[in-house]
């Protein structure tokens, strides 16, 4: 028997169910994350006319950097604010 | 018999030899006399008790055989090393011991305390302080199959980490093996000491890699160099070390022949043991976050010593406000050849430097990558003999890198990609300022440099690190 030492950082993340995904958006609260990668704003800007032509309620939220996570307060505001986020990974 | 962990020493006297050592064999006699309990490192049979597994030496901390002990109710009270009359009566209380041996002779090293034992020994039978979960490896399984199988890999085989070697690991450092070196992205995991010998091991490094290793996780883990982001991106760079100082030179770092390249252990194994924490710690796997689209050779394994004899320029990191030893942390993106063999004066050299700089990335964008300029010797000479520091080379590059925008725009040269129309008429730098490094290494021969790309720089992406590199 040969003993190793783990060298993995040993987290065991919690798995948590995703939410339900809603029948319609109509009448909801969308986010759309722009992560300031170059021409997102072009998908985001359709999307949000999309979606507003089927009655849904859009806020545009926008990341300070693509090469960083968001940061929490933007994250808890996204919550806070939106039942559904789509977030943009254009170039 | 032999030393078991719930055995209580006996009252009385209790002896620990071995049958290597002179003074061992010269106090034998004595040692019967006297009816002590008698225990060997190295022959079984000598006396009625066997240590040769060490593991009483060890829990009893000899460092010098014979070592004579008194004990009272299981605990020590008194103890002598090597042979002397007048001790050995004191701590017996009996009179005219060994009256044939000499007054005294110096005992030898105990097995215990064997360089080439004492991880081993501490590994099995010490508190040995090692927090990491330990995975237990079945006989019929390949030690390196087996980790492979587990993901903790970089690709190449790993020396498997056992605790003996992990300890031996953290010999290299002062710091304490619970100590938090760095928070790892992309999990955000606190980082010990430990971990980072366990990998270090994994790498192939000595344990005076160490420090370099932790200095370059430090770095890497900082906020400015952004390493979720660099870890995630669909772009080429990894991190890149360039090492500074004395330490580069006695741990036997290369930066000179083939200074990029293979065949150094100490600029391989550091290298590849912070990409090994960004994996195993850190939780950073290409196909997973890791999204390269192509990615670099230098992914594996980016490190070298910057050459500081017969430089032109300062050493890097002290011209970044840290001199001494120190790492240098980049995101760089694989080498592109600079070739310029006929070039005599530093303003034709640097012209040559700038055309290749040019193309970093694309050559119609600018401000978009960092680079860190490798300037071999033959080339170095040419700005050391002709006064150029760092600072007028990086200044004259980015007079020549100032670029005319209605040329980079979209569509200009036939070429789509480009700045957007809003910028036309304007002259943009190549560089961000700060973000055109240069460095000296390689061999003594050969009219050639190299540039390595950098990745998306500044606050909106990475910026270099340089760290101090600590004991």
């Amino acid at each position: 028997m040969r003993t190793v030492l783990d060298p993995t950082g040993e987290q065991q993340a919690a798995a948590r169910d995703l939410l339900p995904r809603p029948a319609s958006l109509r009448g909801r609260t969308v986010g759309l994350l722009d992560i300031s990668k170059p021409r997102g704003d072009v998908v985001l800007d359709r999307l949000a006319e999309l979606l507003a032509a089927d009655g849904v309620v859009v806020r545009r939220y926008r990341k300070p950097t693509f090469t960083r996570t968001a940061p929490v307060d933007l994250r808890h505001e996204i919550a806070e604010q939106c039942e559904v986020v789509i977030e943009a990974l254009a170039d | 018999m032999r030393y078991g962990p719930a055995m209580r020493l006996p009252d009385g006297l209790v002896a620990v030899v071995k049958r290597e050592c002179p003074t061992c064999v010269l106090v034998e006699p004595v040692l019967r006399e006297l009816g002590a309990e008698v225990w060997c490192q190295d022959d079984a049979g000598w006396f009625d008790h066997d240590d040769t597994e060490l593991e009483l030496s060890y829990r009893l901390g000899i460092e010098t055989v014979p070592t004579l002990i008194r004990v009272e109710d299981g605990e020590e009270t008194a103890r002598v090393v090597g042979w002397s009359r007048e001790q050995w009566e004191d701590l017996t209380k009996v009179e005219c011991l060994g009256a044939d041996l000499p007054e005294h002779r110096p005992g030898c090293g105990s097995l215990s305390v064997d360089p080439f034992r004492i991880d081993a020994l501490e590994a099995r039978f010490g508190g040995s302080g090692l927090g990491s979960h330990r995975v237990e490896l079945a006989d019929l399984e390949d030690e390196h199959e087996a980790i492979f199988d587990r993901g903790w890999t970089d690709g190449l085989p790993v020396v498997p980490p056992t605790p003996e070697r992990v300890l031996r690991m953290l010999r290299g450092t002062t710091r304490a093996p619970d100590e938090v070196v760095a928070v790892v992205p992309p999990d955000l995991v606190e980082c010990t000491v430990e971990k980072v010998a366990v990998n270090a091991v994994m790498a192939g490094c000595l344990p005076e890699h160490l420090p370099v290793v932790l200095a370059a996780l430090e770095a890497a883990c900082t906020e400015e160099f952004a390493l979720h982001g660099l870890l995630a991106t669909t772009y080429f760079s990894g991190p890149m070390i360039v090492v500074n100082g004395p330490v580069a030179r006695r741990i036997g770092m290369n930066s000179g022949v083939n200074a990029l390249g293979q065949g150094n252990r100490a600029n391989a194994t550091i290298g590849r043991a912070l990409q090994l924490v960004v994996r195993n710690v850190g939780g950073g796997r290409p196909g997973q976050i890791d999204r390269a689209t192509l990615g670099n050779p230098g992914k594996l394994t980016f490190c070298f010593a910057e050459r500081e004899e017969g430089s032109p320029f300062a050493p890097l990191a002290a011209d970044r406000g840290v001199p001494g030893n120190a790492v240098t942390l980049f995101a760089g993106s694989g080498v592109q050849p600079v070739v310029d063999q006929l070039s005599r004066t530093p303003e034709s050299l640097a012209r040559s430097f700038a055309a290749c700089l040019r193309v970093n990335g694309h050559p119609k964008l600018p401000l978009s990558f960092d680079a860190v300029l490798v300037v071999s010797p033959e080339h170095g000479r040419v700005f050391r003999e002709a006064g150029w520091d760092r600072a007028r080379l990086v200044a004259e590059l980015e007079a020549l890198l100032l670029l005319d925008a209605d040329e980079l725009l979209r569509g200009a040269g036939g070429i789509t990609e480009g700045v957007p129309e809003a910028l036309a008429g304007r002259q943009l730098p190549k560089f961000r300022s700060g973000g055109l490094l240069v460095v000296h290494a390689g061999g003594d021969a050969g009219l050639f440099s190299a540039v390595v790309g950098g990745w998306v720089s500044g606050p909106t992406g990475s910026s270099p690190v340089t760290r101090e590199v600590r004991a």
